[in-house]
């Protein structure tokens, strides 16, 4: 076991665990932060999308010993952004979300695609989005709310 | 007219003579000058020999697997493609929201068995090692990429050696990590050293290529 003092959504947060905990089950066992889901385990589908400094990372493979003093931003608090605001309005607006699963890690996959190409084509979309899966196949939905809030942050 | 029709089978059969032997003299010269030159030339030989072992490494699938002629990585002994829907990127790190790094830490992590090394990247293009049906190309091909300083980030032979010494990705080849299973991966068919060795003895001889394709 180590203590890990961690910036989770700006907040610093302690936590003691065994080093090769991954940091999926660090926020949602220990920080009972139970937005970011678990989907597969080995970072096929994208569910447990988070950001470590701003880059989009599957929570479930990176260890907590490996995330150092990067910031954590989890579901819980992206629209504290105003891109991640424009985001989650954005799936709302255009009703995205079937049974919702796998909506955390899209919406976190979706800010960090827009942060980078504001005005992403949709090829741009076809790429950045093409690591997370969605059963409910609500791939139409999501590439129209990610021009709907590109469209919104100018 | 009778005597010159008996001369024009003696005259063709000579001329086709002729012609075959100039057509297997030229073919032994295009595919066997640098085994003639090396049988004169030890260094020459010793270079050669020291390539094909660098050869062998350099399209073990610790390596080979990130130099890709598509727009994806492979992963695994049989270098099947990266699952996931990883794609290279223009800058060969990914796309936003897909890159390298948000899976690859800067170190193996094992308890999740998802290799690691700083920087984790795939090779340009320009250093590809396979064609697009992702067959690992022939020795003189690879040796070439290896040693076109318009290809290989300008870098000489006391370069290449550095490379193969210190860069952290080449390292990384024989520290790969577990498998998500817990296994090992496979290290390449050379130790580091006798790698390391190899290409001493080939940069010493002057970078020699092998002829062919």
């Amino acid at each position: 076991m180590a203590t890990y003092q961690l910036n989770v959504n700006g907040k610093s947060k302690q936590v003691n665990v065994d080093p090769s905990t991954p940091l999926l089950w660090v926020l949602r066992e220990e920080l009972k932060m139970t937005g970011t889901k678990y989907g597969c385990g080995i970072s096929a589908c994208g569910a447990c999308t988070v950001h470590l400094a701003g880059m989009a990372t599957r929570s479930c493979v990176v260890p907590v010993s490996f995330v150092g003093e990067r910031k954590i931003t989890t579901i819980e608090g992206v629209g504290e952004d105003p891109v991640g605001r424009a985001v989650q309005n954005a799936w709302v607006e255009k009703d995205v979300v079937q049974c919702g699963y796998c909506q955390s890690g899209q919406i976190m996959s979706a800010v960090a695609l827009l942060k980078e190409t504001p005005k992403p084509t949709d090829a741009n979309i076809e790429e950045s989005m093409g690591g997370n899966l969605c059963r409910c196949a609500t791939y139409v939905r999501i590439r129209e709310a990610i021009r709907s809030a590109s469209e919104k942050i100018g | 007219m009778l005597a010159n029709h008996r001369l024009l089978l003696p005259v063709f059969l000579l001329m086709l003579l002729a012609f075959v032997t100039c057509l297997a003299l030229s073919s032994r010269a295009h595919v066997e000058p640098a085994n003639r030159s090396a049988a004169t030339d030890p260094k020459l030989a010793d270079g050669l020999a020291a390539w094909k072992q660098v050869y062998s490494v350099l399209t073990s699938p610790r390596c080979i697997n990130c130099h890709t002629a598509t727009n994806y990585p492979q992963q695994g002994d049989d270098r099947h493609r990266h699952f996931a829907n990883v794609i290279r990127g223009p800058g060969n790190i990914g796309v936003p929201a897909l890159y390298c790094e948000g899976c690859h830490q800067t170190a193996n992590a094992d308890s999740t068995g998802v290799p690691g090394g700083p920087g984790w990247h795939l090779a340009p293009l320009s250093m590809r090692w396979q064609d697009t049906n992702d067959r690992p190309l022939s020795s003189a091909a690879v040796c070439r990429a290896v040693t076109d300083r318009s290809r290989n980030e300008n870098m000489d032979g006391s370069a290449l050696l550095k490379h193969h010494q210190e860069a952290a990705l080449v390292l990384w080849a024989w520290n790969p990590g577990r498998r998500p299973d817990g296994t090992m991966r496979t290290l390449p068919p050379l130790t580091h050293a006798q790698f390391v060795a190899a290409t001493r003895t080939w940069v010493d001889a002057g970078t020699p290529c092998p002829r062919g394709k």
